[in-house]
């Protein structure tokens, strides 16, 4: 556990500090705005059924599949109206957290 | 039948339950690295102090076979003994009588030596090395879980309660180490999860290792569960031996008191810190320099190592020691240090073991991350367990302490019995390079020559705010110190507050940001 003996630049307020940094502040994922456009997976899990097409024209409130995890059947619904520009899933495909599962146009 | 006799009775009635799960499982126990409940029992407590009790006490469970089934002592050994001669009660999992799993009776065995821990005033050690919940009992199971964590509970902040993981300890079975105050770990023998691997594959898809998931070194550097690490099963019970030299019997006693010592030599406390705020040090080399012997128990050393925290003596005496670690994320408070610290001064208040802070911080780590984790709600847990501590409170600024940090850190403003600072120390909003940015950015922009101007301006800032004097002349800090009377003038402090009374408003118990 002795593996971040290295000193890094560091910055808080303008100012440049010489320190070692921890696993968990290397490892953290950089923040990413939503894409009002994917819809992503909120949970891992199995997907069950997938109730729209490609190029079908979705309205706020649509189901569009279900994300089943623990032991609980998820309707994912849309938030917003458009047209689905692909499906980047299939029934019975196990999904990681936020992984993309539908893109709108 | 003669009083021989029933005499040898006992004997053969206990030696038939004294072996566990027999030869083959105690070989089997062994061959994992692993030494068995009683042997662990027996090496960790003064030789011959150990007195049994329960060990007739037969499992409870009817269904699925088990009405047919001998369960030696039901899978946990328990009892009273002493450690370096201080009195503790001890229950010990044993692996080898199926797998340790809890049942009624087993967890009864525990809550009766809980009770007698509590009703005593003395230390409860538990060893934990089981399978988890004996499913065969069912909700029966569940409950001797649920009895147990409740005594956790009430015992909290009563007697010290510290976990020994010494094998699997998953499902419930992992809360009632959580709600114990110290958590030991073995590298290769500690695992600790909610969920196991398998769960976690066929649910989620997830594939990691039992060792990845809570092994000893997840559980001490990645989610701060274990406070201390070993390499082997006899490092951890000395790890376990010193710390209770060093912490009170009881919220009702002090700790014991030993012969003063002079710190090591080697530790020259000016030659430490670098005058240049910005350049790293080991905050533990002044801790070093100030303690008794130089002898430092660090808790929690590989996880949130921004801040240490930790006992030691002075002058004899055990004192609770915080200090940001300027070698690490240049000290700052993040979510997980203030968790750390919080907790840390919440065990010291409760068992009478004056605080000592010792600051050198740029703030609060910024970041969407941190944000996003409640950096507010956590960060406030450390002011909350200061402002709440009527143990005497010594705070030492020794170089850095800014904004919000300066606050947290045991200021005056929180209730520090004394506060001292030396030179050297910047106690400010900010560093005087973000301050300058912003007071003057007017006239920065407006130069002819920006970065000279901004050059000029972090200079003024820092000869009119980058030192204790300021803070001193408001009466925030008692007292500017030569760093070389650092230890003389905290033993005489320390000294001067060890009868010091201070009274909360009367309540049944605060709410703090959890």
């Amino acid at each position: 556990m002795e593996d971040q003996k290295k000193i890094n630049k560091f910055i808080i307020d303008d100012t440049i500090y010489e320190t070692r940094l921890t696993k968990k502040f290397l490892n953290r994922k950089p923040y990413v705005i939503k894409d009002p456009k994917k819809v992503n997976a909120f949970i891992p899990g199995i997907i069950r059924n997938i109730y729209v097409k490609k190029g079908q024209h979705i309205k706020e409130g649509d189901e569009l599949l279900i994300l089943e995890a623990m032991k609980m059947k998820n309707v994912l619904i849309s938030h917003g109206s458009g047209i689905i520009k692909e499906i980047k899933t299939a029934t019975g495909d196990m999904v990681l957290k936020d992984q993309e599962l539908i893109e709108f146009e | 039948m003669s009083i021989l006799s029933k005499i040898k009775e006992l004997f053969t009635l206990s030696s038939k339950v004294n072996n566990g799960g027999g030869e083959k499982a105690n070989m089997k126990q062994a061959a994992m690295g692993k030494m068995t409940a009683r042997e662990r029992i027996n090496t960790l407590l003064d030789p011959d102090t150990f007195f049994e009790f329960d060990l007739f006490v037969k499992h409870a469970g009817k269904d699925f076979g088990m009405d047919k089934k001998e369960l030696p002592a039901d899978g946990v050994i328990t009892g009273t003994g002493s450690i370096l001669n201080h009195p503790v009660c001890i229950f010990a999992q044993d692996f080898t009588v199926a797998g340790g799993s809890l049942g009624l009776a087993h967890a009864r065995k525990i809550t009766k030596i809980m009770d007698h821990s509590i009703k005593m005033g003395i230390p409860l050690i538990g060893i934990n090395d089981s399978g988890g919940a004996r499913i065969q009992e069912g909700v029966n199971s569940l409950a001797g879980y649920g009895e147990i964590f409740y005594r956790n509970t009430l015992a909290s902040g009563v007697i010290p309660q510290i976990s020994v993981i010494l094998g699997p300890c998953a499902g419930g079975a992992v809360y009632s180490p959580a709600l114990t105050d110290f958590v030991f770990v073995v590298d290769k023998i500690s695992k600790m999860f909610i969920t196991g691997p398998e769960v976690i594959k066929t649910v989620l898809g997830e594939e990691i290792s039992m060792e990845d998931l809570g092994g000893a070194r997840i559980q001490s550097e990645i989610t701060g569960n274990a406070h201390f690490f070993a390499n082997s099963e006899l490092e951890c019970f000395e790890q376990i031996k010193k710390l209770l030299t060093l912490i009170p019997w009881s919220n009702l006693k002090r700790a014991d008191q030993f012969p003063p010592k002079r710190p090591k030599a080697i530790y020259e406390i000016e030659k430490v810190i670098p005058t240049d705020p910005s350049r790293p040090y080991d905050i533990r080399d002044i801790i070093n320099s100030i303690v008794d012997d130089s002898d430092f128990l660090e808790v929690q050393e590989f996880w949130a190592a921004n801040i240490v925290i930790g006992f030691a003596r002075l002058n004899g005496e055990t004192i609770g020691i915080v200090g940001n670690q300027p070698l690490v994320l240049a000290g700052v408070l993040d979510v997980d240090s203030s968790d750390k610290a919080a907790r840390f001064i919440r065990f010291c208040d409760a068992f009478n073991i004056p605080l000592l802070t010792l600051v050198d911080l740029p703030g609060y780590l910024p970041g969407v991350d941190q944000e996003h984790a409640g950096v507010i709600r956590h960060g406030a847990k450390i002011l909350y367990a200061y402002s709440e501590a009527t143990v005497p409170k010594m705070t030492v600024i020794l170089r850095k302490a800014y904004g919000g940090g300066y606050i947290a850190m045991c200021s005056r403003h929180l209730g520090a019995d004394f506060v001292f600072a030396w030179p050297t120390a910047e106690i400010a909003v900010m560093g005087p390079e973000g301050a300058a940015n912003i007071i003057f950015k007017n006239e920065i922009a407006e130069a002819a020559d920006p970065n000279a101007m901004r050059k000029q301006k972090v200079l003024e800032y820092t000869e009119k705010f980058a030192n204790p004097y300021v803070a001193a002349s408001n009466g925030y800090i008692d007292a500017v110190i030569n760093p070389e009377d650092t230890r003389k003038i905290l033993i005489q402090t320390f000294q001067l507050s060890k009868h010091k009374k201070e009274s909360r408003p009367q309540k049944k118990h605060g709410v703090p940001p959890f």
